[in-house]
């Protein structure tokens, strides 16, 4: 995917159902991100992709983790959960498209906008799914590219 | 997608939270040392996503949704600060990230639709 030399590797632990935590693992990331010096427009686009899909964790799946990556030449996000996996993954990625319950709806989430945004924000997208197993979501953001 | 229909290219005026607070009748909830702080656009949602896709970095927020979540959002999206409409109260979580945060928080008993509408004739600007 790429050659940049790795800078720096930290992973997240995210727990499914626990809403008082979710996006801890975000913030956690726009503060690193913050104090690295990066660009502000890099910084919001990599904290919205790792924001929504650890959201997706919470919501959807039993656990996972948030893993950031920082080459010189670019921001890389795996986000990676034990879960009931996604069976039709195009289905997923339709704007709109959502199988939140009215518990995640009433927390102002599952719109069927969580991975479009992850996907708009990144230079490249992956997703990869197995059902009843688990869910990859991994996102790259080129330092050198614009908002 | 909602697009603006408008072909104005008029500037939009920056309001301090002090005016707005004063113009929207809001209680300071969070942040009273930091009501001279200017915003120039909103964004209006109870949609996380929304907020996320949608926010302009610096942008005022405005929302029914009050759990903790919202807190969450608004410093992901880096929204300068927070009004909860219809008269709903945020909860203590969310009160506590603010705080931490440092996301001023008011509390209007306008709805959605006044809110935005006397904001928008003061000047401000939507996010689209």
């Amino acid at each position: 995917m790429t050659m940049g030399q790795e800078l720096l590797k930290k992973t997240y632990p995210v727990h499914g159902r626990n809403f008082d935590k979710a996006g801890e693992a975000a913030t956690e990331i726009k503060q690193l991100l913050k104090e690295l010096g990066l660009d502000a427009a890099l910084i919001h686009r990599a904290v919205v992709v790792a924001f929504e899909a650890e959201m997706n964790v919470v919501m959807y799946a039993s656990e996972g983790t948030v893993t950031l990556v920082l080459t010189d030449d670019d921001i890389q996000l795996e986000v990676a959960d034990r879960g009931p996996g996604i069976a039709d993954i195009a289905l997923a990625m339709t704007e709109g498209y959502s199988t939140a319950t009215n518990e995640m709806r009433e927390m102002g989430f599952g719109f069927g906008m969580g991975l479009p945004n992850i996907k708009k924000n990144s230079d490249v997208f992956h997703i990869d799914s197995v059902v009843n197993t688990g869910t990859t979501v991994s996102s790259v953001i080129r330092l050198d590219s614009s908002a | 997608m909602r697009r603006e229909t408008s072909m104005s290219t008029s500037v939009g005026l920056a309001m301090k939270l002090a005016e707005i607070k004063d113009v929207l009748k809001c209680e300071v909830l969070v942040g009273n040392e930091n009501l001279a702080l200017e915003v120039e656009t909103v964004v209006a949602s109870d949609g996380m996503s929304e907020i996320l896709a949608f926010a302009r970095p610096g942008a005022l927020m405005l929302t029914g949704l009050t759990n903790v979540q919202s807190v969450r959002t608004a410093d992901i999206a880096n929204v300068r600060a927070i009004i909860y409409v219809r008269g709903k109260r945020p909860d203590e979580k969310a009160l506590n990230l603010a705080r931490k945060q440092g996301i001023p928080v008011l509390a209007t008993r306008l709805g959605m639709f006044d809110g935005c509408g006397i904001l928008r004739e003061r000047g401000l600007k939507g996010d689209m």
